[in-house]
């Protein structure tokens, strides 16, 4: 029989990047213990890749800008099928969020006059992402963190967690394992946390970390709680593309925000060739006038690269289609024609991106200050995941409560770029004053060992067939399937095959073997993940064979266009009685009058 | 397909042994991009940590050819291929596994220190302004990844294993960070010269020659903190000018009082 620790908290907080540890910092403050899993090191979480900024309307640099024109810029970017009041509650309290990291030592670069300063960026109509170069993701966990450890939180690093144990409809905690020595854990918890991150590892060009496997969406499947939106996966436009080693690599959207520009294999500038009628009054049409926009100039209109990501990505595998792809099946970002403009352009490419420089240095042996960079699109985000109260974020599930992007509902069909860390501060704080009330109004419920002692078993299973297959094999074999059948561009019939790709994959997942002890056994922890990356994988193709229609991150290529009918009903995926993946269609909650108001004020 | 042998260290605290694993190269590669090839394919359960493999989260640190290095941002192409890598784990930290060590007690060192307090906002609507120049320094100490390899390079640490005395390089950039930030009321001056260790520093700059985000780690951080230190205990004129105004301080507060 395995052994298990127990640990008692008020609130557990699983995840522990950005939405994580400000949810625990809240929680914390609130009076209750609080308990935080991290899957990896503290500090390590995959917030620390983010680059460009943090949204939020400030009004640093463009006093035109408030809550409203974020909150308008928000919905038109998700196609308004964003939940209103999370797009809401977001627009509004960004600011304080972002003022609050300063509070905590956060140090933003600056305007002349000495105040945070403010970004360019896609479907942003004034500059609004306060940033650190391009390494703001490091900059914000890196201040959680040095916040939070003197916050009286109890950090468990290197933990995974396999379920969320329950009691009735209740949450009242999670059995998990420490990766250095394989024992159990049962954490008991009054309100659970999940702020888990994303599912990039169920595709294969990604610029996501390999522990990004969709946990908290599968936990909360698994637990009962609704997942909805899952078709909007989303396909960064630019990724690196060579070498083939760091093929998906983010390449920040501030290259673009700084004055970068597309251009095909001819050498032309291909944005201009489309630009869709929501945002035609609102974008460039002539080159010098999008330079002007990108040097600050408020009279100007945004340059087309700074159109929505999903719009550009999909640009971009037109021109490859078509055959004005670069020699490595990309298209070129060039920042440095920016020469032509500027007489310190090396130096200013250099203080503005130096991630990028460094990155492409290093790895690409491109100095992205003289000579363009290859890129194309890779998987960067799920605007889907569980769904939750938009005032609480609670789920659907009593007691469980998501916050950052493994929660949906503030992105619709699609994120604009800096709304991702503006969320996590936002809705983790929310999560944690939540779920610190939900832990005082609530004692602790009963842990049912039997199913603990089940879990832990299955869980031990794969030590039993070590002649069973290589659970890195079944991994690989997913992501290529998502890859190539549910990617940017999808129909019924490759998404069907995938499904049934999926049941072999579901086949082989019970059948894989590890080699070793329980002492820090990747194989092992590879085996365990596949059952969340083949639930949210199942989970996405459900869902977008369902939306027959094109919208935002979903682009059907049998469904070319918006169908209105679609336009006001969100995909819900739940666990059916007899433990079956159920899709279905339900309404968008119908938006107040006063917020239909400020999106007419702002078309 | 080209190939190449990599000598990895494989055992635990118990003991261990370097094992030779033979895998396919092409352009581009890295360390890390052939280690997780021998993981998926070869060798399982082969302990290492790594998350973003683009130099941003600092977990992959090895010593490669006895170089303290990440394993995401060291290409085989600056390599000799003609003879096995060889990859070790960080020598400065107990091993836990393979490459895998126990670097926890970097997690303890840093609670200890005193942190971040701001002054009072300096607009109505709780607000603070700086100038860029006047942050330019602690931004470069903020570029840290804390992948820990100047504590890893660090002669008090690694060799003389001093981890109760000296919080080491990465902890001293981290309190250079605080206290030249313009915000920060806190000080920390006599925590350097005691609790912290700054003395045990020779300045031999190893620790700056492994970073990899080049920050200047002994150039800005270190020694102007060590000046610090000196200005506050060992000089006389600083000493008795500080007596004098402290005294002129307390007979001001008691006069208003």
């Amino acid at each position: 029989m395995p052994e298990y620790n127990i640990f008692q908290y008020d609130v557990l907080i699983i995840g522990s990047g950005g939405a994580g540890l400000r949810a625990a910092i809240e929680a914390s403050g609130a009076g209750v213990s609080v308990g935080m899993v991290c899957k990896c090191l503290l500090g390590k979480a995959h917030t620390v890749m983010a680059e460009g900024g943090i949204a939020a309307a400030l009004a640093n640099v463009d006093d035109r800008d408030n809550w409203k024109v974020h909150f308008a810029d928000t919905m038109r970017g998700g196609q308004y099928v964003n939940n209103w009041r999370m797009a809401e509650l977001h627009a509004k309290e960004a600011p304080a969020r972002v003022r609050e990291l300063e509070a905590w030592g956060a140090v933003f670069d600056r305007t002349v006059d000495g105040r945070i300063l403010q970004r360019n960026f896609g479907g942003h109509k004034y500059p609004r992402l306060a940033h650190v170069g391009d390494r703001t993701g490091l900059e914000m966990i890196r201040t959680l963190q040095d916040h939070g450890i003197h916050q009286g939180i109890d950090v468990h690093m290197e933990i995974c967690i396999t379920d969320l144990l329950k009691n009735g409809p209740r949450v009242v905690g999670a059995l998990g394992y420490d990766r250095e020595r394989g024992h159990f854990k049962i954490f008991q918890a009054k309100a659970v946390v999940l702020a888990t991150g994303g599912i990039g590892k169920a595709y294969k060009i990604t610029s996501n970390s390999w522990d990004c496997t969709g946990d908290g969406h599968s936990l909360a499947y698994h637990a009962g709680a609704a997942l909805i939106d899952m078709e909007y996966v989303q396909f960064h436009p630019t990724g690196m593309v060579w070498p083939p080693s760091v093929a998906g690599m983010l390449v920040t959207e501030g290259v673009r925000g700084e004055g970068g520009i597309l251009t095909n294999a001819d050498g032309k500038r291909f944005m201009f060739d489309f630009i869709p009628d929501n945002y035609k009054a609102q974008t460039a049409d002539n080159e010098e006038e999008g330079w002007r926009y990108t040097q600050g100039d408020k009279n100007a209109r945004r340059p087309p690269e700074l159109l929505t990501r999903d719009h550009v990505a999909r640009c971009i595998v037109r021109e490859i289609k078509e055959g004005r792809g670069t020699p490595h099946g990309g298209v070129y970002l060039d920042i440095s024609w920016i020469k032509k403009k500027l007489s310190n352009a090396e130096e200013h490419i250099k203080r503005k991106l130096p991630s990028m420089h460094h990155q492409f240095k290093t790895l690409g042996d491109i100095d992205i200050t003289s000579e363009p960079m290859e890129v194309g699109p890779t998987t960067h985000y799920i605007m889907g995941g569980v769904h939750v109260d938009a005032d609480t974020q609670m789920s659907d599930v009593p007691g469980l409560f998501a916050a950052g992007e493994c929660a949906a509902g503030i992105n619709g069909a699609n994120r604009l770029g800096g709304n991702s860390l503006s969320d996590l501060i936002v809705f983790g704080k929310r999560a944690g004053e939540f779920a610190a009330k939900f832990a005082k109004e609530n004692s602790h419920g009963k842990i049912d060992n039997e199913m603990v002692d089940r879990r832990a078993r299955e869980a031990l299973k794969p030590f039993e067939n070590s002649q069973g297959e290589n659970p890195y094999s079944v991994q690989r074999d997913l992501q290529e399937v998502m890859q190539h059948n549910v990617g940017i561009v999808r129909d019924e019939s490759e998404m069907c095959s995938a499904l049934d790709h999926l049941k072999t994959f579901w086949e082989r997942c019970a059948h894989v073997g590890v080699t070793g002890n329980r002492d820090f056994n990747p194989g092992w922890h590879t085996a365990l993940d596949l059952k969340n990356l083949l639930t949210v994988s199942e989970a996405i193709t459900r869902a977008a064979l369902e939306r027959k229609e094109s919208r935002g991150a979903q682009f059907r290529e049998d469904y070319p266009e918006k169908d209105e009918r679609l336009a006001k009903v969100n995909t819900v995926i739940r666990k059916g009685e007899n433990g079956t993946m159920q899709v279905q269609l339900e309404p968008l909650p119908e938006m107040p009058e006063y917020l239909k108001e400020v999106i007419e004020e702002n078309r | 397909m080209k190939t190449a042998v990599f000598k990895i260290w494989r055992g635990n605290a118990a003991g261990g042994e370097f094992r030779d694993y033979t895998t396919g190269i092409s352009e581009g590669m890295v360390v890390l991009d052939a280690v997780n090839h021998i993981q998926a394919t070869q060798a399982n359960d082969l302990a290492y940590r790594w998350n973003c493999k683009a130099g941003k989260c600092g977990s992959c640190s090895a010593e490669i050819n006895g170089m303290p290095k990440l394993m995401c941002m060291t290409r085989l192409s600056d390599l000799p291929l003609e003879k096995p890598v060889t990859v070790q784990p960080m020598k400065a930290f107990p091993l836990i596994k393979d490459l895998l060590t126990n670097v926890s007690w970097n997690y303890r060192v840093k609670k200890r220190i005193k942190e971040f307090k701001p002054r009072r906002p300096d607009a109505p609507d709780g607000t603070w302004r700086m100038q860029q120049e006047d942050i330019d320094r602690v931004q470069e100490f903020r570029k840290c990844i804390e992948c820990f390899l100047c504590q890893d390079v660090c002669h008090v640490l690694r060799d003389h294993q001093m981890h109760e005395k000296f919080i080491g390089p990465r902890f001293l950039i981290h309190v250079a960070a605080l206290e030249m930030h313009p915000l920060d009321t806190e000080d920390r001056i006599e925590e350097l010269r005691n609790a912290y260790g700054i003395g045990y520093c020779n300045i031999t700059k190893c620790c700056t020659k492994v970073c990899p985000e080049s920050i200047h780690i002994t150039d800005n951080g270190i020694i102007p903190l060590k000046e610090r230190v000196v200005d506050k205990f060992f000089d006389p004129f600083g000493w008795f000018w500080r007596r004098l105004k402290k005294k002129s301080d307390s007979d001001n507060v008691k006069r208003e009082s």
